[in-house]
């Protein structure tokens, strides 16, 4: 039996980081899970229309619930900022019956409520518990263990932890347990539960940049290769901004960034093609070159 | 049982670098942190300086960095350390200066405070505006949310991420007492549009990235990054929306309402605006996203349904919004 979960993509998986949405698409049928994407879902609002509008932030993802519900199926999210997000609204819209009634009314004009019966996980949550990291290890075919990998897992998919109940947002282990399941050495460092700035990085470009810096300085230096994470705004503050961020903090960094998915598609042996590494500002080169040797070696043996 | 307790000591005066010390404890599982500290200071070194009073989180300071995390060294279990850690280890907080070992110099913490005058503004006696409120209802006191149960231990400060790397940002807990005032009935308006016009200045509330950080640590549960999303709203419900930070939740809003989604592509127009400067500045990283593909197609169609996505702005906005 297949694990089966609405897609919510988010915009960032189809905007401006599509590779993720890609690798996961390329890697999610070796793990036995298929989703049926939420096409006609809206924005999470990423917390930022909460800021502005706390009640339509929150309908804006009852609607996306609704979706899922006449599907009978879990959310899966791929973005660690749509997990935080919807995960404390879809909290919310269950605790408070005010609340959820008050948007139902407005979702109710074109047919729709939510009656709060979906959960939110997101793909690192599935991976773990859902899929289970036995299944991923009998689908490693290129073992991961010449690298050292620095786990980066932004804020919302760890804080605060009574929104999310996942990971202990002191001492998380969740990406710890994938990178060891793919036969990589986790790496130690300060900055593994930090801020990457992207949400300040338009208009506080400075502070962003040194918060990014930082954290990839601070990997860097405990001797990681690459850097992984569940979130694809991190992803862009720490890759398309990575150049600038070197600068910030006086290191040249040249760290690839890999999105989760990609991560394990390497690892079970995906053609990078099919993982979109060709769009990554930092080149990950020197990651294929070792994992195609490994894949190449394998057709031969 | 005997534990081990690893204290980051350090003497400005006459050491170069903090350093680690090891103490070996007997311990039973109900004691705190703090007990553990006191007792070591009584019984194995009594040159080890840390600062407490209260011992029941009412005082604010004995706040620490306990295995990593900013947290009252009083309300903080032993036992519980360990099955979350596997070991005890206390530095000082991190984002102020440290007087000796444990003991931080919190006159920034205090300064800030002082610099969002943490007082109520009351209207000239000659004035002619109407007089607001003299008391609150209990009613108002909601609208303080958790804010007054703050009681200054630092531990947000010591956290808070932005503050790490731009040290003239005001901080979690300066922003949180200052939303209290504009929640106060008692205060008049032109006073609390004051207060917005100088908190939206660079190091004030734009500088916040949102990171929770301050929510999770806090004690208290004053969650000073909402009372920080409050003084943004109140900020450009008050018409103060020329900051890049404002501009960011406007354009942002305005761009799922009318696509009901985020368009990146559009964000630093939406965000910088006309700057000739600063979109240059932009334009080099955006000129290598679109070589790479990712800039998302600025014409792209609204997603399916986007009516229902604006009916739920309009209806719900005239909702939230006091009229
Ligand atoms: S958090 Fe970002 S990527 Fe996720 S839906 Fe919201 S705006 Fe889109
Ligand atoms: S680390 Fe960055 S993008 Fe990721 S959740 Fe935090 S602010 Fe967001
Ligand atoms: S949410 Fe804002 S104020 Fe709170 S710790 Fe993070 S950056 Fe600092
Ligand atoms: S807001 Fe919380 S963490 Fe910050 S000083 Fe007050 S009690 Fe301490
Ligand atoms: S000693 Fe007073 S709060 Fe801990």
């Amino acid at each position: 039996m297949p694990l089966r979960y609405a897609l919510y993509p988010g915009c960032a998986a189809k905007g401006a980081t599509p590779e993720l949405h890609q690798s996961t698409m390329a890697v999610i049928g070796r793990l036995g899970i298929e989703v049926v994407e939420l096409a006609a879902a809206s924005c999470c609002g990423a917390g930022v229309v909460g800021e502005a509008d706390p009640e339509a932030a929150l309908a804006l993802n009852a609607r996306t619930f609704a979706q899922a519900e006449q599907l009978g199926l879990d959310v899966m999210t791929i973005c660690g900022t749509c997990q935080g997000v919807m995960g404390a609204a879809n909290k919310r819209l269950k605790q408070e019956p005010a609340v959820l009634e008050r948007v139902n009314r407005v979702l109710e004009r074109d047919g729709m409520a939510y009656r709060g019966t979906v959960q939110v996980k997101h793909l690192l949550w599935i991976v773990v518990k859902e899929v289970g990291l036995q299944r991923l290890a009998e689908q490693v075919r290129v073992p991961m263990d010449e690298f050292r990998i620095a786990p980066f897992y932004g804020c919302y998919i760890l804080r605060p932890s009574w929104d999310l109940g996942f990971d202990d947002p002191e001492n998380p282990t969740s990406l710890e347990k994938v990178i060891r399941t793919v036969k990589g050495e986790p790496v130690a460092y300060a900055g593994r539960t930090k801020c990457c700035g992207f949400p300040i990085i338009l208009e506080k470009e400075a502070i962003a940049i040194t918060m990014a810096g930082t954290n990839m300085k601070d990997a860097k230096d405990e001797g990681a290769d690459f850097m992984v994470t569940p979130c694809p705004l991190c992803h862009m503050s720490l890759d398309i901004y990575q150049e600038r961020a070197g600068k910030a903090v006086h290191a040249n960094l040249s760290l690839p960034i890999l999105h989760l998915p990609q991560l394990l598609g390497l690892a079970m042996g995906v053609p990078p093609k099919d993982l979109g590494l060709s769009r990554h500002l930092v080149p990950v080169d020197s990651i294929i070159r070792v994992t195609e040797q490994r894949r190449t070696q394998q057709r031969l043996a | 049982m005997r534990l081990t307790f690893t204290l980051t000591r350090f003497h400005p005066e006459r050491d170069a670098h903090p350093r680690d010390e090891d103490y070996r404890l007997e311990v039973n599982r109900g004691m705190t942190v703090l007990d553990a500290l006191i007792r070591i200071k009584n019984e194995q070194d009594g040159t080890l300086s840390l600062r407490y009073s209260c011992r029941s989180a009412i005082c604010g300071s004995c706040a620490m960095k306990i295995n990593g995390t900013e947290k009252l060294a009083c309300r903080t279990s032993i036992r519980k350390e360990l099955e979350r850690h596997g070991q005890i280890r206390v530095a000082p907080l991190g984002n102020l200066p440290v007087i000796k070992d444990l003991a931080v110099d919190m006159s920034s913490f205090w300064s800030k405070i002082k610099d969002v005058t943490p007082w109520l503004s009351r209207p000239a006696h000659n004035s002619t505006v109407q007089p607001s409120p003299q008391s609150t209802s209990p009613q108002d006191s909601d609208q303080f949310h958790n804010v007054d149960a703050c009681i200054m231990c630092g531990a947000c400060v010591a956290a808070c991420t932005s503050h790490e790397v731009s040290r003239d940002f005001a901080g979690p807990a300066a922003l949180a007492k200052a939303d209290r005032f504009i929640a106060d009935p008692r205060e008049p308006q032109a006073a609390k549009r004051a207060r917005l016009v100088q908190l939206e200045q660079p190091h004030g509330i734009w500088d916040c990235t949102r990171c929770n950080f301050c929510v999770e640590v806090c004690p208290k549960d004053v969650k000073p990054m909402e009372a920080i999303i409050r003084l943004r709203r109140a900020a450009i419900e008050a018409g103060l929306t020329s900051t890049g930070g404002a501009r960011h939740i406007t354009g942002f809003v305005e761009l799922v309402q009318k696509e009901g989604r985020l368009n990146e592509a559009l964000m630093p127009l939406k965000v910088i605006g006309l700057n000739l400067g600063r979109l240059l500045h932009v334009l080099p990283l955006g000129i290598r996203m679109l070589l790479k593909g990712k800039v998302p197609n600025p014409l792209a169609p609204p997603i399916a349904g986007i009516a229902q996505v604006r009916t739920i702005f309009t209806q719900l906005r005239q909702r939230t919004k006091p009229s």
